[in-house]
């Protein structure tokens, strides 16, 4: 498999052979359809939840599980793994479909998300979850963490990777912006954040509740190896990530991917309403979105 | 010793007016034994044994006797700046490696300001982060921007924390490798710089989660935690004057709570009193009330600690006296309440 090679032959420091090549696309746009599936399943389940945030983000889940973790589905803590850390804690509905496409978490087990006694909580927190490195949830955490993480493997020698993904909301917290200091003082070269970057927080648009922007000239100007693209296309994430990868040593840039995504993607029903934080869905629409989102996905892969 | 001759209100016109700085780098009294940064060269000592063991700081290495080990381990050691936020939650990263750090900033910071990095990303998972905390209590006289009054009222609320109020160099050599050894997270009320050696001449070892009795006494009986500790010996040697016996109950592990130890000795028909260098709201006082309640013992405890209250700027001496914490005003306490 063309990802084996990838996710196994990325030395440190060292330019990637990669392209983007039409199998890599294939792989991973199929992965992101599947995820979106897992994610309107367990959204059913629920009658709600952030499925809105989970669509949006199908397409850097599936790109950062499929394409550029380095981690053994079987033993979610083996030691040289690369660090996958959701500080949103409500993407976790995303995050478990990823889990669930990586082998990490069996399929089946996704019905019981946010169920009682379930391993899958409404907001995800790692003493439940195989795979899930820190409990979100508070915002702002996960960069603060990923710092100490990075610090750590570096310390002890290791050369994995430590991915932290957050939201643009995020961005609103001062923590998060300590993080992005520290992480350049101390040149964590194998950090890469992923913000993803819908526009939209719990009250409302971003630029309502508190303005961000200018996004990209705020890592820039923090040290960062800054990239932004379209979260939403495939080839665009992967082209991202390679660069990221191409530059990742243990002393260097910590690299940011601001991905700009739209709530809702893939199922028109959803991407056309009016956006919201928690995404009302009646219970007779499920079906339709599941439908709308094949439709999408296989008149994208024939075409 | 300088507290019991040198702050009676009455004597305080006619003197010079104490300086706040004077006390700034120690509380020692003058010509008392102490032992120079005993976290920093603690800290190193374990290291040597665990090399697991790092340290970070926020830009306070320096006021908590973290440039110790600094100095020894530069590359063990972290700077995180002025970013509280990012020492903890960097920290609690670098536990999820494998890796046993110890952060210190002061204990305002740290409970105030970061509490909830501590909370979610530290003992939720349980992991092996030490918190370090400098200035408990009144410590310092900057007043309350620095002045943890009520840590440990914030801290007792966090599950999983281990809490040490140690009392002198003594029990900080000691209690740093068992906190390193210590599974889940911990904090700790540093006492920095010059801090007293008082614990040696009582055949004392430290143990966490123990209360150990210092000395037995018929009358009364001090459970005291961290530098109080100091003041309830010497108040008990002073209150021997006046042909008092003081049992002295040395409790530097707040929680989890030696209730065990600490009931035996209260459910006496002793006087008891409880010294803390803290806030009388959610410190040792409300530990062991709470204790005493629960075991359904129908016990009156009298609290010694700080009021509930911003307290004032100035020099320490003159703040213990005020507030209650001198060996002059614990006396006076006991006196009155013995009648």
């Amino acid at each position: 498999m063309p990802t084996d090679t990838v996710q196994d032959a990325a030395p440190q420091g060292q330019t990637l052979q990669t392209a983007v090549t039409p199998e890599r696309l294939e792989k991973i746009s199929a992965a992101a359809y599947r995820i979106r599936h897992h994610a309107l399943n367990m959204g059913e389940v629920q009658g709600q939840g952030y499925v809105g945030q989970a669509l949006g983000a199908a397409d850097m889940l599936a790109t950062v599980y499929g394409d550029q973790l380095n981690f053994r589905a079987g033993d979610p803590h083996w030691e040289a793994r690369d660090r996958f850390l959701l500080s949103t804690g409500h993407y976790a509905i995303g995050h478990y479909a990823a889990l669930a496409e990586a082998g990490i978490v069996p399929v089946e087990e996704l019905e019981t998300y946010g169920s009682d006694d379930s391993r899958l909580p409404m907001s995800g927190m790692s003493t439940y979850t195989p795979g899930m490195e820190i409990s979100g949830g508070s915002l702002g955490h996960g960069l603060t963490i990923a710092v100490g993480m990075a610090l750590g493997l570096r310390y002890q020698g290791s050369s994995a990777r430590v991915f932290n993904f957050l939201s643009d909301g995020e961005l609103d917290e001062g923590s998060t912006w300590e993080a992005a200091m520290g992480a350049h003082h101390h040149q964590l070269g194998n950090l890469t954040a992923m913000v993803d970057i819908n526009a939209l927080q719990a009250d409302g648009k971003t630029d309502t509740v508190l303005r961000t922007e200018p996004v990209t000239e705020k890592w820039e100007s923090f040290g960062w190896y800054t990239q932004r693209v379209d979260g939403n296309d495939v080839g665009a994430l992967l082209a991202a990530f390679d660069n990221a990868a191409a530059q990742a040593a243990a002393v260097g840039r910590p690299s940011v991917i601001l991905c700009d995504t739209k709530v809702g993607r893939g199922v028109p029903l959803l991407e056309n309403r009016e956006k919201a934080h928690f995404m009302r869905i009646e219970e007779n629409e499920w079906q339709t979105c599941r439908e709308q989102l094949t439709a999408g996905y296989e008149g994208k892969a024939s075409a | 010793m300088s507290t019991t001759t040198e702050a009676p209100d009455t004597a305080a016109a006619a003197k010079p007016k104490l300086k706040t700085s004077a006390m700034i780098a120690s509380f020692a009294d003058p010509g008392q034994k102490t032992s120079n940064a005993p976290f920093g060269h603690a800290l190193v000592k374990a290291a040597q044994e665990n090399d697991k063991i790092v340290g970070l700081t926020a830009d306070l290495g320096k006021y908590t006797d973290m440039h110790i080990f600094a100095q020894a381990y530069p590359e063990r050691f972290f700077q995180m700046g002025m970013a509280e936020q990012l020492l903890f939650g960097a920290a609690a990263g670098l536990a999820e490696t494998g890796l046993v750090p110890f952060a210190s900033t002061y204990s305002v910071f740290a409970a105030r300001r970061a509490y909830d990095f501590l909370c979610l990303d530290a003992a939720e998972p349980n992991l092996n982060v030490n918190i370090v905390g400098g200035l408990p209590g009144l410590t310092t006289g900057y007043g309350p921007s620095h002045q943890a009054t009520e840590d440990m009222a914030i801290f007792r609320g966090m599950p999983n924390l281990t809490i040490v109020d140690p009392c002198d160099s003594i029990d900080i050599e000691q209690a740093v490798p068992q906190l390193a050894a210590s599974e889940g997270p911990t904090y700790l009320r540093l006492l920095r710089g010059n801090v007293p050696t008082v614990l040696d001449g009582y055949g004392y070892t430290f143990e966490l989660g123990k209360a150990k009795v210092l000395r037995g006494g018929n009358d009364v009986v001090f459970i005291s935690s961290g530098l109080m500790t100091m003041r309830a010996l010497q108040a008990a040697k002073a209150l021997a004057a006046h042909n008092v016996d003081v049992a002295v109950v040395h409790t530097p592990t707040i929680k989890p709570f030696d209730a065990e130890t600490v009931l035996k000795e209260i459910n006496t028909d002793r006087l008891a009193v409880t010294l803390e260098n803290h806030s009388v709201v959610g410190g040792l006082f409300e530990t062991v009330a709470s204790a005493v309640v629960t075991a359904g013992a129908g016990k009156r405890v009298v609290p010694i600690g700080l009021p509930d209250q911003f307290l004032d700027a100035g020099a320490l001496p003159t703040l213990h006296e005020r507030y209650g914490l001198s060996v002059d005003r614990i006396v006076a306490k006991v006196l009155a309440e013995l009648g």
